[in-house]
């Protein structure tokens, strides 16, 4: 294992600290429990956004902590979840009396944790909503999986429902808006290589050298099916299709297109794979009215992308476009 | 011999301890289909709760086991938090007060923890989780409770169906859990929860017999 760290065991209290030195003007970080609140919490009559997850996605979800997207941010250990003590830290920290949103993005452990901080939330009397994100069109939603997983759609909702929040929308409006955004998009995601959890010092699958995973999710978990090395149109092809399909996308929609780096793959190619994307939504006459590129919810190391659309309208992008200032997302300030 | 408020202290250690010992074994079976974090995880919890029991005043069982149960859920995260701290936070709650267990007890606080993982979790038998080395070893204990034999028995009994739950897993095709989105390709492997809820039963039964022995 080649890491640029100091023990595997302090990874997340480590970066946690270089988070709070670089960005100390906008959050701050609370080390026991670990969670990261905006530096001016709470804000007095607003409603609070609080997220969460494994560490190991940065910039998610600690990078998106500031006006315009989150309140806080509750990392776990790396690929793990957080516990409810840092989510009932979190929320407590942030609740500015107009109620507190849990983002929570769908894998069990996220969703058990969360619950069960919702709960000792609510025995305080913290007004608590939590919305579940699933956009990821490479699980089957059935009764026989775990349910979709959330992923890129994550990303968009914490901006435009922060966005929503700085305009003290009511907690049941912000969590509406959140549903909304989750049911407006997908994401499918793909890798060239695995990562390594620093823990456990291996790399969590192996691929050939010839080979890519398609539909990984973002915890370095294998994906749907592994197949020969590809040309960027023909992966762009085999994220985007059941996207676009999901969608039910017509002719003439505008979609907002994020192609993630999933932490190791360059600019360079995630262009690449946008201009693949953008040739073929135009093929089916759908418009790319807004984009996000680079690496924004990452899984450690491992190469690879995803592609997430979120279909728009009026309301979706002029939330989009409206100010954020988070060490991760910054514009309109 | 009933249970003592020490033997119960020793069991959470001995499974403390095969967690340390299998700690590499558990997130190699959590690599191959979930997220290899299982063994670090648990190994971060029993670490942190059998520091709690050392802290621990008096010989109230219920609430010893409770105390190991918050702890859990304050230091696991992941899934494995939630699932383990409900299971020993159940268990306290059935045995509040008690400083002294029958085999009778036992049983009933056992079940009580795994209809609480049941409950928290929303698995099913059979799903490839924790839950296929728990139930069967809740049947296993109540029956031999039931047909009056002696602890000792009832617990090695329950960690054979245990044993026989976990390797069941193998190929059952997941459908809870990160190894869920596997689908077919969750076929073949051993689920981790699965593995670790059958060393859990394994150290009640290694403690007892123990100490029957001694």
């Amino acid at each position: 294992m080649k890491k640029l760290i100091n023990n595997p065991e302090d990874v997340v209290t480590d970066a946690l600290e270089g988070i709070q030195a670089a960005h100390g003007d906008v959050l701050k970080v609370a080390i026991d429990p670990h969670y990261i609140c905006r530096a001016d919490a709470p804000v007095q009559g607003k409603v609070a956004l609080v997220s969460g997850g494994g560490s190991g996605h940065e910039p998610m979800h600690g990078g998106f902590v500031g006006p315009g997207m989150l309140d806080a941010a509750c990392p776990g250990e790396v690929f793990t979840s957080p516990t409810p003590e840092q989510m009932l830290e979190a929320t407590k920290a942030v609740d500015g009396g107009a109620g507190v949103l849990h983002i929570v993005k769908n894998y069990t452990g996220d969703v058990l944790n969360f619950e069960m901080a919702a709960d000792l939330a609510r025995e305080e009397n913290i007004e608590v909503e939590a919305v579940v994100v699933d956009d990821d069109v490479a699980v089957q939603d059935s009764l026989y999986t775990a349910g979709r997983r959330g992923v890129g759609a994550t990303v968009l909702a914490e901006k435009i429902c922060g966005a929503a929040a700085e305009d003290k929308r009511s907690l049941k409006e912000v969590a509406d808006l959140c549903r909304k955004v989750n049911g407006n998009a997908r994401s499918m995601g793909m890798a060239l290589t695995s990562c390594i959890v620093p823990a456990a010092g291996a790399p969590t699958f192996d691929l050939g050298e010839d080979e890519m995973e398609i539909g990984i999710g973002i915890h370095g978990e294998p994906g749907r099916e592994r197949i020969s090395l590809a040309p960027a149109k023909e992966v762009v092809e085999r994220l985007a299709g059941p996207i676009v399909d999901d969608l039910s996308l017509q002719q003439g929609d505008n979609v907002l297109a994020f192609v993630n780096s999933m932490g190791g793959t360059p600019l360079i190619e995630l262009y690449i794979v946008f201009n693949e994307l953008k040739k073929l939504l135009s093929g089916r006459g759908v418009n790319i009215a807004r984009n996000l590129i680079g690496p924004y919810i990452t899984s450690l190391e491992m190469a690879g992308c995803s592609i997430t659309l979120l279909k728009l309208d009026d309301e979706l992008t002029r939330l989009w476009d409206a100010p954020v200032t988070t060490p991760g997302l910054t514009w309109g300030a | 011999m009933p249970v003592q408020y020490a033997d119960v202290v020793a069991w959470v250690k001995a499974f403390a301890s095969a967690i340390e010992e299998g700690k590499d074994y558990l997130t190699q079976l959590d690599s191959a289909i979930g997220d290899a974090d299982h063994g670090t995880n648990m190994h971060r919890g029993f670490r942190a709760a059998v520091q709690k029991l050392e802290e621990f005043p008096g010989d109230d069982i219920g609430a010893a086991l409770k105390g190991v149960g918050m702890t859990l859920v304050s230091k696991i995260g992941g899934a494995g938090g939630p699932l383990y701290g409900t299971f020993f936070m159940q268990m306290g709650t059935a045995l509040a007060g008690k400083s002294e267990l029958e085999a009778g007890d036992w049983a009933t606080a056992v079940e009580a923890g795994v209809k609480g993982v049941q409950t928290r979790g929303k698995a099913e038998p059979e799903e490839a989780t924790m839950l296929d080395a728990l139930l069967p070893a809740v049947q296993a204990l109540k029956e031999s409770v039931g047909d009056g034999s002696s602890l000792e028995a009832a617990l090695i009994e329950a960690t054979e169906a245990a044993e026989g739950g976990m390797k069941a897993t193998i190929p059952m095709i997941a459908r809870k859990g990160r190894a869920s989105y596997l689908g077919e390709r969750s076929v073949g492997h051993q689920d981790p929860g699965a593995t670790s809820s059958y060393l859990l039963m394994k150290a009640a039964s290694d403690v007892l017999a123990t100490k029957n022995a001694s």
